[in-house]
C-alpha cells in the first residue's frame, strides 16, 4: 500500500510563505500575521528541514496560540514537516507592521500605531477640559480619528478592549474607537 | 542554584502581582479600570510565563511552567512581600477587608517604577533568553507605570477622601519597599555572574521618581524605616498561601487537566 497523501514534491520555501501569506490575526482578521510583523521567516535549518519562525507581542496575549494552531494548520494541510520556531529577541514592535496593515486597522475601525519613541505632540484645545480617566496634562501622540480623520480626539482609558489597545474618543464625530499602542 | 532563583524571584513577582490584581476583574471601581486591571494582570502572568518555560528548560528535569506555578508552596515561592499583601491596609479585630483601590494603584505604582528601571538593565544580561524576556516586559511596564502614576495624581490631588485614602495606602505599603534593596545570596551570585542587576545601583533613580510622582500627587513620602520583610528568601507574610490556595486550587484538583 502507498500513502497517496505522500505526494512526490515538496513544497518550497516560497510556496510556504504564500500559503502563511493568507493567515490573518485571530483578533484583528483584516491584517495577515506577515504584515503584523509577527511571522517572520520561512527558512531551510542547517539540518534540512524547514522552520517557520514567529514572535509573539504582547507577553499575556492569548491570541498567539491560536496564531501558533493556525500556523501548524496550514503546514500540515500543505504536507510539509516544519518546527516552529518562537523567537523572543529582537523583541516585536509596532514599527513592524507595514504601510498596508496601518491602512488596513484605518479601514477597520482601529486607530494605527504612532512610531515608537516619536516626538509627541499633545492636542490642545476642546480636548483639554473633557474629563477623562486618563491624564490630560502629560503630553501624548496625536491620534487622529480612523472614522472622520479629526486631530480633536480623546484618550478615555490607557487600556482597551486587548492588552495591545487603548481606548479613545473622537470630539468631532462623537464615535469611540480603538489605538494600537506603539510598542 | 542562584541563576534559577534569580528567574523563580522575577517569575514568582509577576504570578503574584497578576493574581492579586486580577482580583479586581468584574470587580473595579469602574468599567475602564476593570479592563485596565485585567490587561496589566495579563501582561504579568505572560511575563511569568516566559520566565517559567525559561527555569524549566534550564533545570531540564521534567518540570513545566504549570509545575512551577501551580505545584510549588508558599515557602517556595521568591516574590517581594509587598506583592502578596491584600489590596487593603492592616486589619485590627473584626475589621471588614474591603478591597481599597489605593492600595493597588499604589502598589502598581511603587513596584512598576521598580520594574521599568531593573528591565532595562536585564536587557544586557548574560542570560540571553532573560534579556530577550526584559526586552518584551519592559515596553509592558512602561505603560504599567503610566496606568499607576497617573491614578496616583488623580487619587492624590482629588478629593478629601481620596487623597486621605492614597496616603494611607502609601504609609501602609512604603516600608516594605525596603526589600527591593535588601541583599540576599542569590541575588548576589547572580549579579556577580552577569545574570542579574544590583538593585542598589538602582535606588536613586527610582527615589527620584516616587518624590516626583509623590509630589505631583501633593502626597507627603512616609518612613521607609522598620521591619524588612525576606519574601524573596522564601518567609512569607500569613497573605501568600491564601492568595495560592485560590490560584492554585483548580490545577490541584485535576493535575492531568489539559485545555
Amino acid at each position: 500500500m502507498t500513502h497517496a497523501l505522500h505526494t512526490a514534491h515538496t513544497p518550497t520555501v516560497d510556496e510556504v510563505w504564500a500559503a502563511l501569506d493568507t493567515l490573518t490575526d485571530p483578533e484583528i482578521p483584516v491584517v495577515t500575521l506577515r504584515e503584523m510583523g509577527i511571522l517572520r521567516d520561512v527558512r531551510v535549518a542547517a539540518d534540512g528541514s524547514m522552520e517557520v519562525v514567529i514572535t509573539p507581542t504582547y507577553s499575556g496575549c492569548p491570541a498567539i496560540e491560536q496564531m501558533e494552531d493556525d500556523v501548524r494548520a496550514t503546514l500540515q494541510q500543505l504536507g510539509v514537516t516544519a518546527r516552529l520556531v518562537t523567537q523572543l529577541a529582537p523583541a516585536w514592535t509596532t514599527d513592524w507592521m507595514t504601510p498596508t496593515a496601518r491602512d488596513k486597522l484605518r479601514a477597520y475601525g482601529i486607530a494605527p500605531p504612532a512610531a515608537c519613541g516619536s516626538a509627541s505632540v499633545n492636542a490642545t484645545g476642546p480636548s483639554s477640559i473633557v474629563i477623562q480617566f486618563a491624564n490630560k496634562t502629560v503630553a501624548r501622540d496625536v491620534v487622529p480619528c480612523p472614522r472622520c480623520g479629526s486631530h480633536d480626539t480623546t484618550e478615555t482609558s490607557h487600556f482597551g478592549s486587548t492588552a495591545c489597545k487603548s481606548l479613545y474618543k473622537c470630539l468631532s464625530c462623537m464615535e469611540p474607537f480603538d489605538y494600537f499602542k506603539p510598542y | 542554584m542562584a541563576h534559577i532563583d534569580y528567574l523563580l524571584h522575577l517569575a514568582d513577582n509577576a504570578v503574584v502581582l497578576g493574581q492579586r490584581n486580577g482580583e479586581w476583574c468584574g470587580h473595579g471601581p469602574i468599567l475602564e479600570e476593570d479592563i485596565a486591571m485585567a490587561n496589566i494582570s495579563l501582561d504579568l502572568i505572560g511575563q511569568a510565563r516566559l520566565l517559567y518555560q525559561h527555569v524549566a528548560a534550564l533545570k531540564n528535569d521534567g518540570a513545566t511552567e504549570d509545575a512551577l506555578a501551580y505545584f510549588r508552596d508558599a515557602h517556595e515561592f521568591r516574590n517581594y512581600t509587598l506583592l502578596e499583601l491584600p489590596h487593603h491596609g492592616a486589619l485590627v479585630g473584626y475589621a471588614v477587608d474591603n478591597r481599597d483601590y489605593a492600595v493597588t494603584i499604589v502598589r502598581n505604582f511603587l513596584y512598576s517604577a521598580l520594574m521599568a528601571l531593573l528591565w532595562e538593565k536585564l536587557q544586557t544580561s548574560k542570560d540571553d533568553q532573560l534579556a530577550a524576556i526584559a526586552a518584551k516586559s519592559l515596553k509592558e511596564v512602561r505603560y504599567h507605570l503610566r496606568h499607576s502614576q497617573d491614578w496616583l495624581v488623580r487619587l492624590g490631588d482629588g478629593t478629601e477622601e481620596s487623597h486621605q485614602r492614597a496616603q494611607a495606602a502609601l504609609n501602609h505599603l512604603m516600608p516594605y519597599t525596603q526589600e527591593f534593596w535588601s541583599t540576599s545570596d542569590f541575588e548576589a551570585q547572580a549579579v556577580h555572574d552577569g545574570v542579574g542587576v544590583d538593585t542598589t545601583q538602582l535606588k536613586a533613580d527610582w527615589d527620584s521618581l516616587v518624590q516626583h510622582a509623590l509630589a505631583e500627587a501633593t502626597l507627603q513620602l512616609p518612613s521607609t524605616e522598620g521591619f524588612v520583610t525576606t519574601g524573596k528568601q522564601r518567609v512569607h507574610s500569613e497573605h501568600l498561601s491564601f492568595m495560592l490556595n485560590e490560584m492554585q486550587s483548580l490545577a490541584r484538583a485535576h493535575p492531568q487537566g489539559v485545555w
